[in-house]
């Protein structure tokens, strides 16, 4: 399992889900509706690392984050 | 340096403590950057959510890039609500030399607003809006919106 948080302003408990990869988080987030804008326009960590892959293998424990926009100061 | 506060930011204490940290360092340049909640658009204060692990590894790399030329880097930040007219952000760069510092400051206040993990949001009648129209997507947003 691998724990799926949502940052800041997006409105929603942590997940915990079935994923081998980065890919399977998307697919699985995609169906729901309600956060289909905030999927567009957010950056994705994994253990709080900031990624650009879909491709990342993701293990037993993994946390990944979603980062919607930011306005800091 | 980075110092996170609850509610707004004692301004002239920071300033002070920073600038007597390094009063004996060498450096000749101190060049510190404040903000300020303005009273604009009805709103009473701003509000502001922070994701810590992140915005540590963003100021650990900034502060290793200016630790490269000769210079320090140095922020604190609020978080949860802050009034109009006091300030939830300062910055502030110290360098040997006034060019490497105002150059740096400018660098690296555009790069904590493009990158910096922290949510802004309006305190209007008591509700918190988020300031979406304000926000900038982190580089590299959107990974998980691309699959169809």
């Amino acid at each position: 399992m691998v724990r799926v948080e949502f940052l800041g302003p997006i409105q929603k408990e942590s997940l915990e889900l079935e994923a081998k990869s980065l890919r399977d988080i998307a697919d699985i987030l995609s169906q729901d509706d309600e956060l289909k804008e905030w999927l567009r326009t957010s950056a994705v960590a994994v253990n709080d690392t900031l990624v650009s892959s879909l491709d990342i293998k993701l293990n037993d424990g993994d946390k990944i984050s979603l980062l919607p926009p930011v306005c800091g100061g | 340096m980075l110092e996170l506060y609850s509610g707004p930011l004692d301004v002239p204490e920071i300033l002070k403590r920073w600038y007597e940290n390094e009063e004996n360092s060498n450096y000749g340049a101190y060049i510190p950057f404040v903000g300020t909640v303005r009273a604009e658009d009805s709103i009473e204060a701003l509000s502001f959510d922070i994701y810590e692990p992140i915005l540590d590894s963003w100021f650990k790399a900034w502060e290793e890039k200016a630790g490269q030329k000769g210079a320090k880097v140095v922020m604190a930040h609020s978080i949860g609500d802050v009034p109009v007219h006091t300030s939830s952000y300062i910055a502030a760069v110290f360098s040997p030399k006034r060019r490497v510092a105002l150059e740096l400051i400018d660098e690296f206040v555009e790069d904590f607003k493009a990158s910096a993990p922290i949510w802004k949001y309006d305190i209007i009648k008591g509700e918190r809006i988020y300031a979406k129209d304000r926000s900038t997507c982190i580089k590299g947003s959107g990974l998980l919106g691309e699959v169809k």
